[in-house]
Order: structure tokens, then C-alpha cells, then sequence
């Protein structure tokens, strides 16, 4: 792997390790979600006539998925306002570090037993349950973004550094696993000068930023999943040894540091949400589609049930049926579950790409609805820049289906790639075989639903 | 450094916000909202409006769902489309003092003929609208709007066709060709009454039928049923169906039990108006009559407020186009 430290370019550091950019970025935005949330709340019921609507799940999912993740990683967790409120009220201070050293002036550490993403993929199922009507209607978007703020709040008030983000955050434990992925990372120039320096201030915290709001050891970091980009790092270490690089593949794969389940089905759970809702919203059963808006109907929780079946049971039983069968092809010393969880990395590339094709369904046919709510954000009738009166005109549509086909079928090479790394590392290289068979399955899927 | 930030944070953080509302609020002076929504969501939210006569009445018309319309029942306002998400600012002004409907003009959902309101104008009350409306002809005639008038045993070979009745060469007494006969006789009496006349002594039942289209063609003018029909379209197809036939898209299913709509009030499924034998025992005052009072019980709405006499009576008469031929050329 070839990587080349950005730190060296002219500028780098200083705006780097400069608090003011990041908190001007991140209160412009947090004024932006509070935007949302009024309007919500305050504007127009008719969800592409409502910023909270558009801004959050066309604009900003488009920016997320499209672009900050396969590119930056964690690059939103760094700008990220949700916690903000929480972290301001947690330090005592907006701009910071407060004078007194320390990370934080709340000491009390996580439950052991929870730090794990559990909770983020029950919160994230809990979400995907509700996502059609989430997605349309602005007053329940506005709830949704309240009560993440508030929940950032409450945690940051009762538990030290950024517990909300490394663990409850729904949005946050999928952007870590595909940040893996990423051609960004934050890594150490040298980890001898990490093993000898006792003050460990990246992790603790000194007078020029705050120990890891992420609680991680940047010493002995090797993958980006939990590393935030907050900087925070980069500015406490007294021997400039963070670098931020790019470089030209992702992160190191399970089979040689070893995967947990916990992430295992955040992949599971990811690659399920991607088809059941391509499903609901690309696919002909309008029965479907209608069972996921009627909330509380029995059709409803037919289809919750069903959401969570497939997410939870089928789709990782399935797979753990592929995986008996690539030991059986294909034997190794290693035990069921640890073939389970290594081989269920691959389902990250194919996942982000299910999710990138999906994605690209609806913001190029829906991104011209940006243009009338900028002049009038709330539906209140306003024209602030003249466009309030733009008409919806679907983008590149003749183009989507062929960029769908690019991106899913890169994603099948992808963890097809990744799968046989993961065979061959083991010295089991017919592993792969049912792995690839199994992807090549869902792609075909996806496919028929995108493309028909 | 730190109360810099604080200060900048509390800008940046709230100052985006607090301007858009401040701005709502000066900007919302004078201007009555009225919201729409479907009415099994809500309707004309608010549904009772007072102003003053001869005083501009400021609205803002909003859609909270799909594509609504606003109209003035009785006046010459243009209807106006409301369309999600964009309020629509209009301004009336009612030189009169009554009670005025508004009402929705687009097919909005199943029960988008409940989606009305009342405009109040108070001032002077030495004359109101309501003080200039004249008593309708079914009253006067006494016709029991809710009494059966369909036809079972009508002896009908073919539907009667205004083209043939001219066929004949006969032209019908003067007495037939007045509006007060048309409009206080059935065709079922004009056929028994142009049955006794010896000039239709040669002519077969069929034939006299004809003459009864020739009598009913020759009370109205195409232009009439011009209006009549984009009355209809607008305002009837969504129940009744384009084609009369009583099957429009929201007309009540037959197959539904107990017959309530979708509100849950009693409801039957429309008449077919192509059926002679619906028809021809209802003079033209009995189907005003119940365009304007409405089918009590049937989930027929009132039209008396929303359609002027005129509008009613040429509504009235392009009823006939279905269940007689040529009726409109």
C-alpha cells in the first residue's frame, strides 16, 4: 500500500490544527439542523416543498454517500453538529481546550459490556422500521433530528468524550465500517516515538486540544472504523507524528486483525436495509410500498417484522450457510464464526455500493426540488432568490441506470477481490468461491430492481 | 478567545433561525391562512371566515397535501389552483353582506365535495345575498324530492333521439315548446300527453317518444349545455362518472357493505343517467331541485350555494344529453 502524508502541503497544518475553521463549519451547520428541525416542525407538511426533507435526505444523503464516505471516510463525523451542543456543555468551553487539561470534566466511562455497535445497529433498525415515512414526512424528520440531538446531549453530559458518536450514533456505525474503504486515513508517522512518550497527551488531552473525543490510542491505530477526524490529535501531539494520508487502498482486512460480529451484521444490516428498500421504493409491489407508510397498520407490521427478519435472521443466516459451505470447499483451522465474520467483510464494498446505486435513484431524480426550497425553505410562499417557482426536472435520468450498473457491478469485483484476499491469506483459496457466488447473487438482484 | 467564539457560535448557531422567524412573523400581517387538506385529513382548516363589506379580505391559500382548488360559490372568481407547498395570495372583496361558499374545485380525494367553508361578510344588512334568492321550483311545485320517481315498467324500444322527432315533421303545440311545461312535466307525462293528441294518432309508441325529444331539445340551446357540461365535468364526473353512468372514480363501490363512504356516512351508488327508466319519471324542477338541496342520506352534497340559478338550469338540462339521443349537437 502506497500512501503519501498530506501534512506536507503549504497551509496544511495550520487550518488543520486551527480550532476556529472546524467550529465555524460545524455552527453553520448545526444553525442549518436547527433550520431543519423548525422546519419540520413550523413549514409546509408537503415533504419536497420542506428543507427539512430535502436538505436532509437529498442534499445531505447525496453529499454523505456519494461523496464523504467512499472519499473521506469519517470526514462528516469531523464536522458532525449533532454532538456539538453536547460537547460544549461537556467541556465547559465552545472553542477550547478549557483550562483545565483534562478531556473532559466528566470521567464516567461507557459500560464495558455495551462498547461495542450493538446499540447503533438496534438504533440504525429502529430508523430503517420507520425510514418511509421518516423520509417524507418533516414533522417526523424533525423529531428524528431532535431527538439525536438531545440523546448527544444527555450522553455527553453523563458519559466522557463522544459516547453518542463511537456508539449510539445510527448514522455513524455504517460510516465507520465503510470508512474502511476509504482512500483517507490518520494514522502515526512513527509508532516508536507513541511507545515512548509517556504523557500519551493525544489520548488524554493538554493545553493545545483534547484527549481523543473518540477514545481511541492513535498508536496503535490500524483502521479508520472508529477514528472520527476530529484532529483533535494532530493538535495535542508534541511531536507532529500524525499524519492524515491518502492513500491507495483500504484498510487492512479481518482475516489478518481478526472481525467481530458486532460489525458483521453492521454489514448485514447495511446490505439488508439496501435491498428492502430498493425494494419498497424502485420495486412494482406497491403493496409493499404501501405496508411501509401505513404505521401501525397490521400490513405495517407485517412489513417490520419482515424488514427486521430479513436484516437480523435470513440474510446473515443465508450467509452463514455460504460460509459453512466455503469451509466444506475449502477447510481452514479456523472456527465457524471466525469464517463468518472475516468473510462477512467482503459484504462492506458490496453494501456501500448497493447503497451508492440506490442512492444515485433518487438524488438525481430529486435534487431539483433544492432549488425552489432554497428561496423558500419553510413552504411559507417566500421567494428569497427568485427560484421558489423552479419546476422538478429529474437529472441525468437516461444515465442512472448505466451508473447504477458501473457501480454495482464494481462492487461485486470489489469483494469478489477482497473475498479471495481473504481465501488466500488463509491458504483456503476455494473459500471464495461460494462467498463470490453468494454477492454475485445479490448484484443480480439489485440490478433487476434498479435497471429492470 | 473563548467569549469570541461563544459569541460567533451563538450567531452562527441561532442567527439563521431567529431571522426566518422574525421574518414569518412580520411578514404574516394581515393575511388570513387558510389550509388545505383532504377532508378525511381536515379540509378548509379554518372552514368560517368574517369580514367586513367592501373591506379587501387578505388569504393565503396553502396546500398541505396535493393539488386543491379555491373558488367562491355564486361569483365570477376564477378558481384558483393551490398547489402543495406553494401558498397562493389572493384578495377578495364582497360589495355585498351574506354568507358565501368557498368550496375546492379540484378532485382532491373521495370525499372532495365536502371541502367547504363559509366566507361571513357582515356590514350593511339592508340587502344580502341570501335576501335576493328566490324560492326554488320544486317548492313551489310541491315535488317531493325523496319520493321514488324511477320508472321500472317503461315500455322503451329504443332510446328517443331528438334527429328522428325532426324526422317526423310534426312540430308540437306551443303549449309543449313552453319553459314552464319543460320544467314542471316529466317525459314519462310529456309521452302520455302527446300520446292523447289526435295528431299522434299515426305515430307508434316509439315515435311519440321521439316527439318528447323534440320537446325537450327545443328548452335549451347548445350553448346552455356547453356550460351545463363543463359544470358537470368539473363538478358531477367525479361521482356520476364522464359518462353518466353513475361509476365515477370516487363513486361509492356497489360491492361495499353497509353502503357508507369513506367518511363512514351513508352513501348509494349515483343513478345511471343513460337509464330512461331512472330518468324519465324526474322533470327538470325534481333534478334541479336536487342539485341545489342535495340527496339527503344518498351522499349527494348541496349545490344551491356554489351554483347560481342559471348554472343549476343548464346543468339541469345537460343531464339529458345521456338519455336522449342527438340532445346536443
Amino acid at each position: 500500500m502506497t500512501r503519501k502524508p498530506l501534512n506536507s502541503l503549504p497551509g496544511f497544518n495550520f487550518w488543520i490544527k486551527s480550532r476556529w475553521p472546524q467550529l465555524i463549519i460545524r455552527a453553520v451547520l448545526l444553525g442549518g439542523f436547527i433550520i431543519a428541525i423548525l422546519a419540520g416542525f413550523l413549514g409546509t407538511p408537503v415533504g419536497n416543498r420542506n428543507i427539512s426533507i430535502v436538505a436532509v435526505w437529498i442534499a445531505w444523503w447525496a453529499a454523505l454517500i456519494l461523496v464523504a464516505v467512499p472519499i473521506f471516510g469519517r470526514g462528516w463525523c469531523a464536522i458532525c453538529p449533532i454532538p456539538m451542543p453536547g460537547e460544549w456543555l461537556q467541556n465547559k468551553a465552545v472553542l477550547g481546550p478549557s483550562v483545565n487539561r483534562n478531556s473532559s470534566k466528566v470521567s464516567r466511562r461507557f459500560p464495558k459490556r455495551i462498547r461495542n455497535i450493538w446499540l447503533q445497529n438496534a438504533a440504525f433498525s429502529l430508523l430503517a422500521v420507520f425510514s418511509v415515512v421518516i423520509l417524507t414526512r418533516p414533522i417526523v424528520t424533525a423529531w428524528v433530528l431532535l431527538a439525536l440531538i438531545l440523546v448527544a446531549i444527555g450522553v455527553s453530559l453523563f458519559y466522557e468524550r463522544r459516547v453518542f458518536c463511537r456508539y449510539l450514533c445510527p448514522v455513524g456505525g455504517f460510516i465507520g465500517i465503510y470508512s474502511q474503504q476509504a482512500p483517507l486515513e490518520l494514522r502515526v508517522a512513527d509508532p516508536s516515538i507513541c511507545a515512548t512518550h509517556k504523557e500519551k497527551s493525544c489520548y488524554r488531552g493538554n493545553e493545545e486540544g483534547y484527549g481523543c473525543p473518540w477514545d481511541v490510542y492513535p498508536g496503535s491505530l490500524t483502521a479508520n472504523t472508529n477514528c472520527g477526524l476530529c484532529m483533535e490529535c494532530l493538535r495535542t501531539c508534541e511531536y507532529d507524528n500524525i499524519l492524515i494520508n491518502l492513500r491507495s487502498s483500504g484498510d487492512k482486512l479481518p482475516a489478518v486483525r481478526g472481525g467481530s460480529l458486532d460489525s458483521s451484521y453492521k454489514a448485514f444490516i447495511m446490505l439488508g436495509s439496501a435491498i428492502v428498500y430498493s425494494a419498497v421504493m424502485l420495486g412494482p409491489w406497491s403493496g409493499l410500498k404501501d405496508a411501509a407508510y401505513q404505521i401501525g397498520s397490521l400490513t405495517w407490521w407485517g412489513y417490520a417484522v419482515g424488514l427486521l427478519v430479513v436484516i437480523w435472521a435470513a440474510l446473515p443466516g443465508l450467509f452463514y450457510l455460504v460460509t459453512r459451505a466455503a469451509h466444506k470447499l475449502s477447510p481452514s483451522f479456523h472456527n465457524p464464526r471466525q469464517i463468518f465474520n472475516t468473510h462477512a467483510s467482503v459484504l462492506v464494498p458490496l453494501s456501500l455500493t448497493a447503497w451508492i446505486a440506490f442512492s444515485l435513484s433518487f438524488v438525481f431524480a430529486n435534487g431539483s426540488y433544492l432549488v425552489p426550497v432554497l428561496s423558500d425553505p419553510f413552504g411559507w410562499g417566500w421567494n428569497l432568490f427568485g427560484t421558489s417557482n423552479a419546476i422538478w426536472t429529474p437529472y441525468l435520468s437516461q444515465y442512472v441506470p448505466v451508473l447504477q450498473t458501473i457501480v454495482l457491478t464494481g462492487g461485486l469485483f470489489w469483494a469478489a477481490r477482497k473475498s479471495q484476499q481473504i481465501a488466500e491469506a488463509r491458504n483456503a483459496p476455494r473459500q471464495s468461491w461460494p462467498i463470490i457466488i453468494f454477492c454475485t447473487f445479490i448484484t443480480v438482484s439489485l440490478l433487476w430492481l434498479f435497471v429492470g | 478567545m473563548e467569549n469570541i467564539a461563544r459569541i460567533a457560535a451563538i450567531v452562527l448557531v441561532f442567527g439563521a433561525s431567529i431571522v426566518i422567524v422574525a421574518a414569518r412573523w412580520v411578514n404574516a400581517g394581515g393575511k388570513v391562512e387558510i389550509h388545505a387538506t383532504m377532508p378525511e385529513k381536515g379540509g378548509w382548516l379554518p372552514d368560517n371566515i368574517t369580514t367586513q363589506v367592501n373591506e379587501p379580505l387578505n388569504l393565503r391559500l396553502i396546500s398541505d397535501d396535493v393539488v386543491h382548488g379555491f373558488a367562491i360559490g355564486q361569483s365570477d372568481l376564477e378558481p384558483v389552483d393551490i398547489h402543495p407547498g406553494k401558498p397562493k395570495d389572493i384578495t377578495l372583496t364582497f360589495d355585498q353582506p351574506g354568507s358565501y361558499t368557498f368550496y375546492c374545485t379540484r378532485w382532491c380525494g373521495a370525499n372532495h365535495w365536502r371541502m367547504r367553508g363559509t366566507i361571513t361578510v357582515e356590514g350593511d344588512t339592508s340587502t344580502t345575498v341570501s335576501d335576493e334568492a328566490t324560492s326554488p321550483l320544486y317548492l313551489d311545485l310541491s315535488i317531493d324530492l325523496d319520493a321514488p320517481h324511477d320508472l321500472p315498467e317503461l315500455n322503451l324500444e329504443r332510446v328517443p333521439s331528438t334527429e328522428l322527432g325532426q324526422k317526423l315533421g310534426i312540430d308540437p303545440p306551443a303549449r309543449y315548446l313552453s319553459r314552464e311545461y319543460y320544467l314542471s312535466h316529466t317525459p314519462n307525462q310529456a309521452w302520455g300527453d302527446l300520446r292523447s293528441e289526435s295528431f299522434s294518432e299515426n305515430l307508434n309508441d316509439s315515435q311519440v317518444w321521439e316527439l318528447v325529444a323534440l320537446v325537450w331539445s327545443a328548452a335549451t340551446t347548445n350553448q346552455l349545455l356547453n356550460v351545463g357540461q363543463e359544470l358537470y365535468n368539473q363538478n358531477c364526473a367525479a361521482c356520476h362518472g364522464a359518462q353518466g353512468r353513475g361509476d365515477g372514480v370516487f363513486a361509492l363501490d356497489a360491492s361495499d357493505s353497509p353502503e357508507l363512504d369513506s367518511m363512514g356516512n351513508d352513501a348509494v351508488q349515483p343513478p345511471d343517467f343513460n337509464d330512461p327508466r331512472q330518468m324519465y319519471g324526474a322533470s327538470p324542477a325534481l333534478l334541479q331541485g336536487k342539485i341545489i338541496r342535495g340527496g339527503m342520506g344518498t351522499g349527494m352534497p348541496s349545490w344551491g350555494q356554489i351554483l347560481s340559478e342559471d348554472q343549476s338550469w343548464a346543468l339541469t338540462n345537460f343531464l339529458w344529453t345521456f338519455s336522449i339521443q342527438d340532445h346536443k349537437e
